[in-house]
């Protein structure tokens, strides 16, 4: 209490000796501090630069700035002999005999593997659902554009796949590269085969997530990156419990013609946690004793599997394409695949056709064995051309005849094959390189033919086919 | 344009207030009317520069008055409250979860799903899911028959009963020419097709799968547009998500309408430019962001734009908005930026000529750099493709995604292209394209205009097909679905994310192939319904009499 009484009469002292000193001290004292005070404020309350100093441009600048602007032309000119510029033309079906540039040949080009292009029974049934339904849809799927026959395809891929769903797409190349963005997202992981296709290549982009790619093939390589990031995981458990990863692989590869080693991947998934996403095109209808694809040919359980994607454009010889694997996972795509939510769907003879394609591979199983004979037979008969190596399985049904030795530019090997196939053209046999973008491709694959045998080829047709590329080899490469 | 010589008395207050706009009086009263209208909402109409418009252009968006949309707001608040509701009781086993399960094997996994990703599919869009997917088993034409299904667990699964709804009005299809025929020329040209081809192809342009088909359609397409040469692509949304990337890349700019379509969106997003987003049809939002790229250049470098593209689309899927191409193609030839117009709705909607909106503004195509549409809507078909010069087709012949890695277009399709196209050209020898055009462009009159005298609130330009009714409540969105299906009418309602959140919309779609009679079915029910549900939400007076009714159906497409 003494204290406090104390300390306010202290207190009250200084400021009586303040207001004092103030009174006692001289004027210019007073206005100098006055100044400094308002310069502390000045200093406290102004911006660090003059507003001045600013470059504003002007309007009149502007204007210069917006008159000396030239943009660079919309695309770069495109000189005429471009050698992609002038297709090759095809009058009628690309089917068994194809009339490529007005000559008929036997068709070693497109990727009609079980021959249904032109199948009697498959036009028939297109043919009904066209007069029943017309041509187009006019509409996406969610709005008067599912079709009973889009719901019986599903239910029928499903059923032949043996999954719990599946769902179809209007367009072969949208089918992957719309799945993936539809899983994996921002700050998830893919990991990926450096020889995947080019929508897979797109599907990751669209995906924006992270992307690891692993050697062709060599597990050890994406082992060695599964640990990588199991490390890194471990530095961070809260991010790693919210990272989705992925595997993306495909089956029979588009652009090396070899299997991937299924049963690995699928250790390798329950060892790190890591789902798999399978791209059958080149393997739907091909592999295995029904033509379920890779999952067959290894006999792997194809709910290991998390999605399988394939195209509906080279054994079934229709156009879409369908993702299938458990309701859990597929279902998401209905409001989640954009491919699918905001496209068009796919035009009721066209899914009509793909499922009379399904029923004749169902009755008649025995086309898949046929199909790996002629392979294995065409895949025999192409080893040993001098110049040209083959590249792919023997059961493969899309090779890759590659140049033994590169010339050392791309644009000539690209002529010197062209001019083999040019040589072989003029003997009846089509056939076509493999195209890419050069400067899109992530890892360029080596210019190649391709050779795509079909089950409607004969072994002569075979035969004449491989003697003339080796003609043609010995004519054209010295 | 005889109505406009003529006078009536909506349109004279239209132009008045066009007059207005350009000139800039504020009206007197205007805050008056504007605090009056605040809760019941008022109509308003944004003029630009109407020098450049050779006609009237006309587009409304009437305001969502604040009572329904602090009504719609609670809406989504009591769903919101009952989902979380639902979802603890399904956490707790209380109530049977019908969501599908993750493997056992796969429990350990990281998620597939976060948890909140689906909560507005679990909660909101599962109660009305039976609004979409509705299956058909005919052609998608000015009737249809729907499949019927039923549900016992609340829309988690749907069986098929067997019986079929009969001729159901089709108010959803994009069918605007009613090209969507299974008897006809169209249709025995293309089963001819298929005769002779085959359905698929198995190879892709560059690789054997270059029809002789394929070429026939690029030259008809290239004529059809006004334009030196075309390509077409086997997807129509493929055709913008595979082929803008081919047209920029790194250090381009691209300026997107807000609105723009998914696949433009992701065709600018795979090309690696920098985007940039103008607002709705907005000229004055995209000059701006054009002077700043030009005068700022790239962020951080500021190295100058190498190019800049502007994206949109010719009519508004959602909105029914027409964009302002003439002021667009003011502004890109001012700042010589590059034009990629997206026809996917208007091309065959539009225009005396159905060429799209470069014909219905009565513009040169060569103005456009990019014309880009797809052949799904007008033609019946699908597909989509671009026009230009020549220089950008052979780029795109050599450069296109879809070209090189994407099985070419299926020959009978294509066939149904090039017969429903020379119909509306008029090379088939006959009058019928023109006439499907111009029954387009009266039922589009009649119907939007009855639709607004009966009090609606109706989005979008007066001549666009696309016809957006405005519904705003998440509970009307299902409600409205189901009675009009009830009383024989499909329709399509949308609402978020298709729309913004408190915008949620019933859309019709008119056709060619709709009668007066069918409209007229159609919209004594959209009344009826609109009653029911109160969804007559306009404050803006519409002269209703039977005269005008009479007259505007009749004559309004005498210019």
């Amino acid at each position: 209490m003494i204290q406090t009484t104390k300390m306010a009469s202290g207190q009250q002292w200084v400021l009586v000796e303040m207001v004092q000193a103030f009174y006692e001290a001289p004027a210019y004292h007073l206005i100098l501090e006055g100044i400094l005070i308002l310069w502390i404020i000045r200093l406290l309350f102004s911006k660090t630069y003059k507003l001045q100093e600013r470059s504003d441009l002007t309007e009149k600048e502007k204007e210069e700035l917006i008159e000396e602007w030239q943009p660079e032309p919309l695309v770069p000119a495109v000189s005429n002999d471009h050698p992609s510029l002038n297709y090759d033309v095809v009058t009628g079906p690309p089917s068994h005999k194809i009339t490529v540039n007005g000559k008929e040949c036997i068709n070693f080009a497109s990727f009609n593997f079980l021959g249904l292009l032109d199948n009697e029974r498959v036009k028939q049934k297109a043919l009904a659902s066209l007069k029943k339904y017309g041509v187009g849809t006019c509409g996406p799927r969610g709005f008067y554009g599912t079709f009973d026959v889009h719901l019986e395809l599903e239910e029928r891929l499903a059923k032949f796949m043996k999954t719990e769903e599946a769902i179809i797409y209007s367009y072969g190349f949208a089918t992957i590269a719309s799945a993936i963005p539809a899983y994996s997202k921002r700050g998830d992981i893919v990991f990926v085969d450096e020889a995947a296709c080019f929508s897979i290549q797109k599907g990751l982009q669209a995906s924006r997530s992270f992307i690891k790619y692993f050697k062709h093939n060599d597990m050890e390589d994406l082992e060695r990156l599964l640990k990588e990031q199991e490390l890194e995981d471990q530095k961070n458990p809260r991010k790693a419990r919210v990272t989705r990863r992925f595997i993306v692989v495909e089956g029979l590869y588009m652009n090396t013609s070899d299997i991937c080693p299924l049963p690995e991947l699928v250790k390798l998934k329950y060892k790190y946690k890591v789902r798999i996403f399978l791209e059958e095109s080149m393997s739907f209808g091909v592999l295995g004793e029904h033509g379920r694809g890779v999952t067959e040919h290894f006999g792997v359980s194809i709910d290991d599997i998390d999605l399988i994607s394939a195209n509906m454009e080279n054994a079934v010889a229709s156009i879409g394409g369908f993702c299938c694997g458990r309701s859990f996972v597929i279902d998401h795509q209905r409001l989640s695949g954009q491919g699918y939510c905001f496209s068009a769907s796919l035009p009721p003879m066209l899914a009509s056709a793909a499922i009379e394609a399904l029923n004749i591979m169902e009755e008649d199983p025995e086309i898949f064995t046929i199909l790996r004979e002629k392979c294995k037979h065409a895949h025999k008969a192409l080893q040993d051309i001098p110049g040209l190596k083959v590249v792919g399985e023997a059961f493969a049904p899309a090779l890759h005849l590659q140049l033994e030795h590169s010339t050392g530019s791309r644009e000539s090997d690209v002529r010197t094959l062209r001019s083999i196939i040019d040589y072989c053209l003029d003997r009846q046999i089509a056939l076509t390189q493999a195209r890419y973008l050069d400067k899109e491709e992530r890892f360029l694959p080596p210019p190649s033919i391709r050779v795509v045998v079909t089950v409607e080829q004969t072994e002569e047709e075979i035969e004449k086919a491989t003697s003339c590329i080796r003609e043609a080899a010995l004519a054209r490469l010295e | 344009m005889l109505r406009y010589l003529l006078g009536v008395t909506r349109l004279d207050k239209i132009r008045n207030e066009q007059m207005r706009g350009t000139v800039k009086v504020e009206q007197f009263g205007d805050k008056a009317r504007e605090a009056r209208l605040r809760w019941f909402g008022h109509n308003h109409n944004v003029w630009h520069n109407a020098s450049v418009y050779n006609k009237p252009f006309v587009e409304s968006f009437e305001e969502t008055p604040l009572l329904v949309a602090v009504l719609t707001y609670m809406g989504y608040g009591i769903l919101t409250l009952f989902g979380y509701l639902r979802d603890f009781l399904r956490d707790w086993n209380f109530e049977k979860c019908h969501v599908a399960k993750e493997r056992d094997e796969q429990k350990d996994f990281v998620p597939l799903y976060q948890d909140f990703e689906n909560f507005y599919t679990r909660n909101l869009y599962m109660r009305i899911r039976d609004n979409w997917n509705r299956p058909i088993c005919s052609v998608p034409g000015a009737r249809m028959d729907v499949m019927e299904r039923v549900t016992h667990d609340y829309n988690w699964t749907f069986k098929h009963t067997g019986t079929v709804l009969f001729d159901v009005i089709n108010m959803g299809s994009y069918n605007y020419l009613g090209f969507a025929e299974n008897s006809g020329l169209c249709a025995n040209a293309a089963v001819e097709a298929a005769m002779k081809y085959g359905l698929g192809v198995c190879g892709t342009r560059h690789e054997i799968g270059n029809l002789d088909k394929h070429e026939e359609l690029e030259k008809l397409v290239a004529r059809f547009l006004g334009v030196e040469s075309s390509m077409v692509f086997g997807m129509g949304f493929a055709t913008n998500s595979m082929n803008i990337p081919t047209l920029a890349g790194k250090g381009c700019l691209i300026l997107s309408d807000e609105l723009n379509h998914a696949s433009l969106v992701l065709g600018a997003r795979l090309s690696g430019s920098t985007i940039r987003v103008f607002k709705h049809n907005n000229m004055q939002s995209l000059e701006k962001l054009l002077r700043d790229a030009i005068v700022h250049g790239q962020p951080r470098t500021h190295r100058p734009w190498k190019k800049i593209l502007i994206l949109v689309e010719g009519i508004y899927s959602m909105e029914g908005s027409i964009v302002r191409l003439p002021e667009v193609i003011a502004l890109k030839k001012k700042y010589k930026a590059y034009l990629y117009l997206d026809e996917a709705h208007s091309i065959g909607a539009l225009g005396p000529g159905g060429r799209g909106v470069v014909d219905y503004f009565g513009l040169d195509p060569c103005d456009v750099d990019i014309m880009m549409g797809t052949f799904t809507k007008s033609f019946g078909a699908a597909g989509g493709y671009i026009g230009g010069n020549k220089e950008l087709i052979d780029y795109l012949r050599t450069h296109s995604h879809s070209a090189i890695y994407a099985t070419s277009m299926s020959p009978p399709v294509a066939q149904q292209i090039i017969t429903s196209m020379k119909c509306i050209m008029g090379e088939d020898g006959t009058t019928l394209g023109q006439e499907r055009l111009c029954q387009l462009s009266k039922n589009t009159t009649y119907f939007r205009r009855r639709l607004q005298e009966m009090g609606f609130i109706i989005y979008g330009n007066n001549d666009s097909p696309v016809v957006p009714l405005m519904l705003y409540m998440p509970a009307k969105i299902g409600a409205f679905g189901r009675e009009m299906l009830k009383r024989n009418i499909g329709t399509v309602v949308v609402g978020f994310p298709a729309t913004p959140i408190i915008e949620s919309r019933a859309r019709f779609c008119v056709s060619a192939a709709h009668t007066k009679e069918m409209l007229d079915t159609a919209l004594n029910a959209i009344s009826e319904v609109g009653d029911l549900l109160q969804l007559k939400y306009s404050r803006h007076a519409w002269p209703s009499d039977e005269e005008t009714n009479h007259f505007s159906y009749l004559d309004s497409h005498q210019d």
